[in-house]
């Protein structure tokens, strides 16, 4: 296929063509704009692979026939944005608690409600972590060009099959719609679900085992009957009230994440080594933010970038050791300061925020204003 | 012949679920008594079947049987089931609601998936009631009828669910109670053999929730009650409309024969892989 050559591709078309690389076989979807142009790229080739699309009546039936297509051992897939990932919360939370692997994009827009629809936003950092309720663990990921809406894609699906449990591709409007001319890479590495190794006599789903290994999900119809729930379970997958049985069920979900920082975490720095000033910013703001470390550099500023290209877990660790050489944050978003949080909850170092929320990009000039306000 | 306490025991988890969470009179275990028989006789392998349930009082049925069982989200059954089999169409897909689950919260995926006439087999506990949060009045709760945010009685017109279904694009529509119950082995396996969406509506007593507050006597006598007024369709057809009272018919209502989703999903693959086929 002459598709690994140059193509000038917008993000949302190359998330579905880095899901279709990783072995995405069956999206469900409702239409939202700024994520539609993947529902529909993905009818159109899906049938061509041996895959299934399917338009269900709203995004909460969307969440949950991902989950059900993923029991079955095919992986799966949704897109959507704003309002429709509120309504997917429910679902999500479904598959954290019932460790499902599935990949759900929300490319957002400016809310809330209705909001903006065809503005872009980064409105639902928060909403990713935490919009679904009770504690439970999720990775979520950020994409800041059209390259790596089909890497990170590729890679979020890697880490739903590795982690056993839902990732989320946050992608905001620009980075959906931006076009882009890329190059794909010739090489990507597929994870795939892999094979029980015990028979279904000795097999326990949720089982903890030592080292933290995880249990492989086996798809429903294989010969290993057994039951999966949105209830506290135990190892068997069966609900439980018993205290101790509780209690491993929901530190395990939070802990697999936990003791996997390091493979999960994925960061880029820019001119970081020598910075007094660091800017962290992700999206496509992350790429002003370069922008701005390159106008300030050019002034003599000793200015640097941290991009989280995972968000959550939330790189607090690299925070924490940035802040031990930088005398300063300024934290750019899409948003009132969503990021901005994590950053003063991870080091007690000075942070400022550059706050948009009117629809458009977080420009360079605006950054290297509170850059050069900060006046040190 | 298959002796019921034999074929019922082999296909419980006896040793991790029980005892089981339903009142003493429920009719829902009837239910799954009949659900059980009625796999039986299809003649499916345990691992051939998928037991997809909601939340609620019948929910706990996928909990209790020895099939791969997925209990998911209130009223959101449906939906999840349609992934499973979309993703592996060999299997046999069935999807336990209660009234609540299937018609209210879940009712948008309900009418769906009649519309789209996926290959499921959709067994709806009709209690009338929401039993597992203590009596709430639900889409099936009778006008006049007492329930717990209903104390003045209900003043909402109910459902005819097999109607609604028929209405939406079922393939197969079939309504029994707890109190036929071997009628209602034939109309499942009947169900499950069909291609398409086919619902069977499982008329079931909550002696506990709904019963009581409705002064309808012990679970037998609910169970008369279904006797009483249960009419096959044909004799139910010929019933003047303005003489119908709290009548209602039983048997096999809707049969028809349709394409389903995946036959003409085959159809998209076709056009879509052109001539590389
Ligand atoms: C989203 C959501 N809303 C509400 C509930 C609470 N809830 C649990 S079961 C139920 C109603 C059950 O009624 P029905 O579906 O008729 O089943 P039954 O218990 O009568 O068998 C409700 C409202 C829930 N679990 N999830
Ligand atoms: S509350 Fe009603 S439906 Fe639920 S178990 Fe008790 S009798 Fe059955
Ligand atoms: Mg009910």
């Amino acid at each position: 296929m002459k598709r690994h050559k140059d193509l000038l591709l917008h993000g949302n078309e190359a998330c579905a063509m880095g899901a279709l690389a990783a072995g995405m076989r069956l999206f469900a979807g409702y239409p939202i704009t700024p994520s539609t142009e993947i529902a529909e790229f993905l009818s159109v080739e899906l049938p061509k692979v041996g895959g299934t699309f399917i338009q269900m009546e709203d995004e909460i039936s969307s969440m949950g026939a991902i989950i059900g297509a993923s029991l079955a051992g095919v992986k799966s897939m949704t897109a959507t944005s704003g309002p429709g990932f509120s309504l997917m919360q429910e679902n999500l939370g479904f598959a954290s608690m019932a460790e499902i692997p599935c990949v759900l994009v929300n490319v957002m827009r400016g809310g809330p409600s209705t909001g903006m629809p065809t503005r872009p936003s980064q409105g639902d950092v928060m909403q990713s972590r935490w919009g679904t309720h009770g504690p439970h663990p999720i990775i979520v990921l950020s994409p800041q060009s059209v390259l790596e809406c089909y890497t990170l894609t590729i890679h979020a699906f890697n880490l739903a099959e590795k982690y056993r449990s839902p990732v989320i591709m946050l992608m905001d409007g620009i980075v959906g719609h931006m076009w882009e001319n890329v190059q794909l890479p010739e090489k990507i590495e597929v994870i795939d679900r892999p094979e029980p190794s015990v028979p279904p006599d000795w097999y326990n789903p949720y089982d903890n085992l030592p080292g933290g290994e995880i249990v492989p999900l086996v798809p429903f119809g294989e010969g290993y009957r057994y039951h999966v729930t949105g209830m506290v379970h135990d190892k068997s997958g069966f609900p439980t009230l018993v205290h101790e049985e509780v209690e491993q069920c929901l530190d395990k979900l939070i802990y697999k994440i936990k003791n996997n920082l390091h493979d999960i975490i994925r960061i880029e720095d820019y001119m970081l080594e020598d910075a007094d000033i660091c800017i962290v910013a992700h999206g496509s703001v992350a790429r002003s933010a370069r922008e701005a470390v390159n106008i300030a550099r050019n002034e003599g500023l000793k200015v640097g970038l941290l991009r989280p290209i995972t968000l959550w877990p939330f790189p607090r660790f690299h925070l924490e050791n940035i802040s031990k050489r930088v005398k300063m944050f300024v934290v750019p978003e899409m948003n009132y300061g969503q990021v901005y949080g994590e950053v003063l909850k991870s080091c007690p170092k000075r942070a400022v925020r550059v706050t948009r929320v009117d629809g458009e990009l977080v420009t360079p000039a605006q950054i290297m204003e509170k850059i050069e306000g900060a006046a040190l | 012949m298959i002796r019921t306490s034999e074929t019922m025991y082999k296909y419980l988890r006896p040793d991790k679920t029980f005892p089981h969470v339903w009142c003493p009179g429920c009719g829902i275990g009837i239910v799954m008594g009949a659900l059980v028989r009625a796999i039986e006789k299809t003649g499916f392998t345990k691992d051939e079947i998928v037991l997809v349930s909601g939340i609620g009082c019948s929910g706990r049925m996928s909990t209790y049987l020895d099939f791969n069982t997925l209990h998911t989200t209130h009223g959101r059954a449906l939906s999840f089931a349609t992934g499973i089999k979309l993703a592996n169409p060999e299997l046999n897909i069935i999807v336990v609601m209660g009234d609540g689950d299937a018609t209210a919260i879940g009712g948008n995926h309900l009418i769906h998936s009649c519309r789209r006439n996926i290959d499921l087999t959709a067994l709806i506990v009709n209690n009338n009631i929401y039993g597992m949060t203590g009596g709430q009045y639900s889409p099936t709760t009778p006008m006049e009828h007492k329930a717990s945010t209903a104390q003045y009685g209900s003043i909402e017109k109910p459902f005819d669910i097999c109607k609604l279904v028929e209405a939406c694009g079922a393939s197969f529509v079939a309504r029994s109670t707890t109190y036929h119950a071997k009628m209602l082995d034939a109309m499942l396996s009947r169900a499950i053999a069909k291609k398409g969406f086919s619902v069977v509506e499982a008329m079931s007593q909550c002696p506990v929730q709904y019963g009581r507050r409705n002064k309808k006597g012990s679970p037998v006598d609910m169970m008369m009650w279904y006797k009483d007024n249960s009419v096959s369709n044909p004799a139910f057809k010929k019933i003047p409309p303005g003489e119908v009272g709290e009548q209602f018919p039983v048997g096999i209502l809707v049969d028809i024969e349709q394409p389903d989703y995946l036959e003409r999903y085959s159809k998209i693959v076709k056009k879509a892989c052109g001539d590389k086929l």
